[in-house]
């Protein structure tokens, strides 16, 4: 269907772009790439009255290695996620889930802070983000502020991000010498949402063991979750054997495992432990190699 | 002159495809369009108490919102179901727009026009319908139920139809048998998702009443027929026009509610109106595919020969019977012995009314089932008596020398060697390497191999007119060509048929630049235009070769005679000696002897009446029509090899392999390409779609983000070979190519997974065997539970 | 609302709805019905053409996303006389049957080509999974895309 009318104002700065959400409040939507909500306004399921083109914030567009931390600008394509040799060094899993997220259209025009503050359950850098850790910067009329990652999505389709702001960049901790991640997708079709996504960041020390672990996980409950019980299980140990079956074990340990008829819970669940098995080999293989 | 049947030329129709040029409906732009967009039930069945339309005729743009009443004069009749004359049918009032209840989620209420899309779009939200939701009928079992509420109200059950058959001996056979296979097999709900959405333009002129329809459609002609009679028009005065149309499947074969109502609105308004669907639309109003159950049981003796068969069958039409909807099962009934020599079949047919989108033809068209039914069959007795698949389908395929064999269904098949594409198969596969394979990987541990074979034989050419004349379906299938030579010696072939991606304009020109020994570039081929096309059926059914090229046949070869009485007059011979090639005319045996096909042609269309006969007519164009006397058979070999991830339950085909035999292939580019599309579909089939309905009678997944429609990421290149035994059912030797896909691929792909798991226990899945269904199988399998507590086999006996 | 939009070298320029979709701009405004729309929730790929040398799916962009940028849709890929040589692989390897998702195939394999000169099988399978083909069954859409890289695109 076409959308339902709307108003349209494009932005051509930060400033510009808070000063159009200041003046038309609850009404205004963003609009980035326009993936996540172009086809819900053509099918009628949302009907914003202003639409606030951010599209054109050049300078939100950037992918930077610096401080042993990576900055990745919101308006920065997935395509550009993908090919940035910045991120394949930095933080692969991020290359990973831009790799796999949607098909070469979307991720010509989706971007990283349109899926940040989207907050889909199902969308691959939830997992991946987490898993990496790091920081969300958002500007608002008060000014610029940082949230940690972890505190990040607060529900389903919902984040820190307050009315009126409007998310600048990703910030993420650069992999160092021995750390690899990963990100594996388990999809019932290509550019299909995930059933299962697994993140998985892991540092080794000359011995072989887990220095440090994260690992979380997408499409697997009502928002991506970390899995702390199954880095708990990593800690201090070689990745391997029993220490990637036992972490695999308990890696949906508390969480309510989304159920639909297409992927029942109980499928689900196996799926993640074995998915997140395989994630944790990936991610040592690549920090073995790192 | 080179042959150019069996020629891979490139298609003729692709230049305009590949530049954006062609002309789809939704691409035709008329002087004060206006456009159109349906309200729809959101609930399965529920009583439509009341429409207010007040807020949203209220809109900028709005120019009319017409219920079932509001356009009550025009609905002169119900919409069409060709089996109507069956005895045993019972077809209740299928309005374009519900009348007083609306049977299914996507139910056409309304109809809203207005001149914009966007106008229209806002106007459907604004109307308010009153609606009283009443139970849904959803489960097919629960629908035969004594009790269960019913889809249609003056109907005493949810019964559709029944067709029953029984041989004289099945009863015996049973009783002598030493094992029998019983299950129960489902077919899942398909949507057809032909790429292009349907769509309609109508263009009423109230100065002469002329009501011109361009729509995407695969039956132009019948489109036509039912139009003129459901609104009550002169039929002189319905001329439908299918422009190039983006894929059918099926889906196109029909004669929708949408269609009539667009067109009662646009001679309501005196303005052309056109309706293009939405995709969401498609999940919810074009006929869908398949949905059914089988109950089945098979006699077999210990070495693996069937000796008997019997199915109880419920086929599920959903809301209404559509045009051939309850045909479907009964073109399934006709191959259910597949090409098997058992001629011992009882067999018995329920068409169900549930409170779902109706069904109809999806490529295969009840083939698909049959095959799939007497394939998993051909597997599941192998499994229970410990034989290989392979050797049970020998012992049971009929020979080449037993040709022409009478089925249990009366089928005559005239042509095939069954034998020979499995052998063609299987030393294409290396077989017992496989094995081998699958046993060492079955030792290793890790992803799992398995082999799946489909045999198969389909009725196609549709369709001999005793076959339709005998089973009360409402018209005789025949097919209709008009060639005619122009004065330069070009070749216009108009068919009565109607492509949507067949590629007709090159393989018709083919057939007769053959026959006239004519370069293929100077034939051209129109189609799809009722005004000046002969009447003809339509493209389904793999028919367009085998009928209308066949009609197309007959047409040259009368033009044909004509010009060899013009040559023999010039040349001094005699007609029966006159032959055809390199673009001229010429004594047989004496090839300096001859005339220019071109000279021919103006002397007959233009020229000196001095060169032509005494008495003879001027022009060169004949037309013909075909019925045939007998379906066409195709038949052959697909072989999948699979592998299987037992940790995920995650299914990736290695390899397919398509050994078909379509009788004489007049261009294996073309017919190839058939092969691959229909491969595709049935392993959509088999791994990937499904559109399940909850209790409610809500679709569940109705979207392309959940329907999974495989991606080109997701399906494996096809591999195809050709293997040719001449059909006798019309000159050209062909047997029909579009269904062989879908009606041998999905059991090959189901076998080959169940194969790969064979050793764990697990002997069936329901389709689409999907990584959740699979893994419960492997898991279920191993702890001795079952997923299937209906799927039972035994030793001997009779079941009630 | 205004818009500027280089289509295929040509400006063109329109008032519009703000909520008109590129792929209605193409087909309704400037009558390139070449760009056709197959669903509405950016799965087919129907709709598919370049904006500023990137493949989109027009149908989720709306015509002021596309303002001030150029668009390259089916008609111009050959607008100087011959086919372009992914249209002549098309044709060749019998890529498309009802021709309906193919302006959009030719130009998701038109951005595959730029990006991967040489793409393998896999290559362009990946490359091309955001078009829906409901006839071919992609084999022939892959050998076409292959032939087309072969004559260097």
């Amino acid at each position: 269907m076409i959308p339902p009318a709307f108003e349209y104002v494009r932005a051509a700065s930060v400033d510009e772009a808070l000063a159009h959400l200041a003046k038309y409040g609850d009404d205004a939507r963003l609009l980035a790439g326009g993936h996540s909500l172009l086809p819900l306004m053509r099918l009628r399921l949302a009907a914003p009255r202003v639409l606030v083109d951010i599209g054109r914030i050049r300078e939100l567009a950037y992918v930077r290695a610096e401080g042993g931390e990576l900055a990745i600008g919101a308006l920065t394509t997935h395509h550009a996620v993908e090919q940035a040799a910045a991120v394949a060094t930095a933080a692969r899993a991020l290359a990973d889930a831009a790799s796999v997220l949607g098909d070469p259209q979307v991720r010509n025009r989706g971007t990283i802070g349109g899926e940040l503050a989207h907050a889909d359950p199902a969308a691959d850098y939830g997992a991946v983000v987490l898993a990496l850790g790091g920081t969300v910067t958002a500007a608002g009329r008060g000014g610029r502020r940082t949230v940690a990652i972890d505190d990040w999505v607060r529900g389903p389709f919902t984040t820190a991000l307050q009315p009126g702001e409007i998310l600048l960049e990703y910030r993420a901790p650069a992999a160092a010498a021995r750390e690899g991640s990963v990100y594996r997708k388990f999809a019932r079709r290509a550019s299909d949402y995930g059933m299962v996504g697994v993140a998985v960041r892991l540092g080794l020390g000359a011995d072989g063991r887990c220095t440090s672990a994260r690992i979380a996980l997408s499409c697997v409950s009502d928002q991506p979750v970390r899995a702390q019980a199954a880095e708990a299980a990593l800690a201090g140990r070689a990745p391997e054997g029993d220490a990637v079956r036992e972490a695999a074990a308990v890696v949906l340990q508390g969480v309510r495992v989304a159920d639909d008829p297409f992927c029942p819970a109980d499928y689900r669940t196996h799926l993640a432990q074995v998915e997140t098995a395989r994630a944790i080999a990936e991610a040592a293989a690549r920090a073995r190699a790192a | 002159m080179a042959a150019v049947i069996g020629q891979p030329l490139k298609r003729r129709e692709d230049p305009r495809l590949i530049t954006g040029s062609a002309t789809y409906t939704d691409d035709v732009r008329l002087p004060g369009m206006l456009q159109a967009a349906f309200v729809r039930s959101p609930h399965a069945p529920a009583r439509i108490r009341s429409v207010d339309a007040s807020a949203a005729r209220a809109l900028p743009g709005v120019v009319g919102i017409f219920t079932h009443e509001d356009l009550a004069d025009f609905w002169k009749a119900p919409l069409p179901c060709a089996w109507g004359a069956y005895p045993l049918l019972k077809n209740p009032a299928h309005w374009p727009l519900a009348k007083g209840v609306a049977r299914h989620v996507g139910d056409p209420v309304a109809i809203v026009v207005a001149d914009s899309r966007a106008a229209v779009h806002d106007a459907i939200q604004q109307v308010r319908v009153d609606y009283e939701p009443l139970p849904a009928v959803v489960d097919l079992d629960a629908a035969v139920a004594p009790g269960s509420p019913r889809v249609h109200e003056d109907l005493a059950d949810n019964i559709s139809f029944t067709f029953d058959h029984k041989t004289d001996g099945v009863d015996a056979a049973f009783a002598r048998a030493d094992h029998v296979v019983r299950r129960r097999l489902r077919q899942q709900r398909l949507v057809p998702n032909a790429i292009e959405p349907r769509a309609v333009v109508a263009d009423y002129r109230r100065a002469d009443g002329q009501l011109t329809v361009w729509a995407a459609t695969q039956i132009p002609h019948l489109l036509k027929i039912f139009s003129s009679g459901l609104l009550g028009l002169p039929e002189q005065r319905v001329r439908v026009i299918a422009p190039e149309v983006g894929g059918g499947f099926g889906s196109k074969l029909q004669v929708y509610p949408e269609d009539i109502a667009t067109m009662a609105a646009a001679i309501h308004l005196g303005r052309p109106v056109r309706w293009t669907m939405d995709r969401r639309e498609e999940f919810t109003s074009t006929h869908h595919g398949r949905e059914g159950v089988m109950d089945v049981e098979a006699a077999f003796t210990r070495g693996g020969e069937m000796t008997a068969m019997r199915v109880n069958w419920l086929s599920d039409m959903g809301a209404y019977n559509m045009l051939n909807g309850p045909f479907v099962p009964i073109l399934g009934f006709l191959v259910l012995p597949g090409p098997y020599r058992n001629r011992e079949l009882e067999a018995h047919i329920k068409g169900v009314f549930t409170n779902k989108t109706p069904t109809d033809a999806y490529r295969g068209a009840g083939r698909p089932e049959a095959t799939y039914l007497l394939e998993r069959l051909m597997d599941l007795a192998a499994a229970e008596l410990g034989l290989d698949p392979v050797d049970v389908r020998r012992r049971n395929l009929i020979r080449h020398d037993e040709i022409p064999f009478t089925t249990a269904t009366g089928m005559t098949y005239d042509a095939g060697d069954y034998h020979a594409t499995l052998d063609l198969a299987l030393k294409a596969i290396d077989y017992a390497g496989l094995r081998r394979e699958q046993a060492s990987r079955r030792q290793a541990g890790g992803k799992l191999l398995g082999v799946g074979f489909s045999t198969y034989v389909e009725a196609c050419g549709l369709a001999p007119s005793r076959a339709t004349s005998s089973s009360a379906y409402g018209a005789h299938l025949y097919e209709s060509a008009l060639v005619r030579v122009q004065q330069s010696g070009a070749v216009t072939v108009i068919t009565g048929s109607s492509p949507h991606g067949q590629g007709h304009e090159t393989t018709l020109s083919q057939i007769v630049a053959d026959r006239m020994g004519i370069p293929v570039d100077s034939v051209e081929v129109l189609h799809g235009d009722t005004q000046n096309t002969p009447i003809g059926l339509g493209t389904y059914g793999s028919r367009s070769l085998v009928v209308g090229g066949q009609a197309v046949v007959q047409a040259c070869t009368r033009v044909q005679d004509k010009m060899r009485l013009i040559a023999a007059h010039k040349l001094e011979c005699r007609p029966e000696d006159v032959a055809f090639g390199d673009g001229r005319l010429f004594v047989q045996g004496a090839p300096t002897r001859g005339v220019a096909f071109a000279e021919i042609a103006a002397t007959a269309n233009l020229g000196s009446h001095a060169g032509m006969p005494e008495g003879m007519e001027p022009g060169l164009e004949a037309t013909a029509y075909f019925s045939p006397e007998n379906f066409s058979f195709p038949a052959g070999t697909h072989v999948c090899v699979a592998e299987v991830d037992p940790e995920t339950g995650r299914v990736r085909i290695r390899r397919y392999l398509a050994v078909d035999d379509v009788g004489v292939v007049v261009n294996p580019l073309i017919a190839e390409g058939q092969v691959h599309g229909g491969v595709v579909q049935a392993i959509a089939q088999a791994l990937f779609e499904d559109l399940p309905y909850d209790a409610d009678g809500q679709p569940l997944g109705a979207s392309l983000m959940e329907y999974a429609v495989p991606t080109s990421m997701d399906v494996p290149d096809i591999e195809s070979a050709f293997f040719v035994t001449p059909s006798p059912s019309n000159a050209i030797g062909a047997k029909g190519i579009g269904e062989t896909g879908t009606i041998a691929g999905t059991p090959a792909v189901v076998n080959a997974v169940i194969d790969a798991l064979a050793h764990l226990g697990v002997r069936d899945i329901d389709m689409p065997l999907t990584p959740p269904r699979v893994w419960r199988a492997i898991r279920e399998a191993g702890t001795g539970g079952s997923s299937r507590p209906f799927a039972e086999s035994g030793e001997g006996g009779r079941s009630a | 609302m205004k818009v500027r939009i280089t289509v295929n070298g040509t400006l063109t320029e329109r008032e519009i709805e703000p909520r008109t979709l590129l792929v209605h701009y193409l087909r309704d405004e400037l009558g390139l019905t070449g760009t056709h729309v197959g669903c509405d929730t950016s799965n087919c790929g129907a709709c598919t053409v370049l904006l500023d040398g990137d493949a989109v799916k027009s149908c989720t962009v709306l015509a002021a996303q596309a303002d001030g940028g150029a668009v390259a849709t089916v008609e111009g890929l050959a607008a100087s006389g011959p086919l372009a040589a992914l249209q002549e692989g098309f044709w060749e390897a019998h890529g498309l049957q009802c021709g309906f998702c193919t302006p959009g195939m030719l130009m998701a394999a038109t951005q595959l080509l730029r990006r991967n000169p040489d793409p393998t099988d896999a290559e362009i399978r990946r490359g091309l999974e955001g078009n829906l083909c409901r006839c071919t069954g992609y084999a022939n859409i892959v050998r076409a895309v292959r032939l087309a890289a072969r004559k260097g695109a």
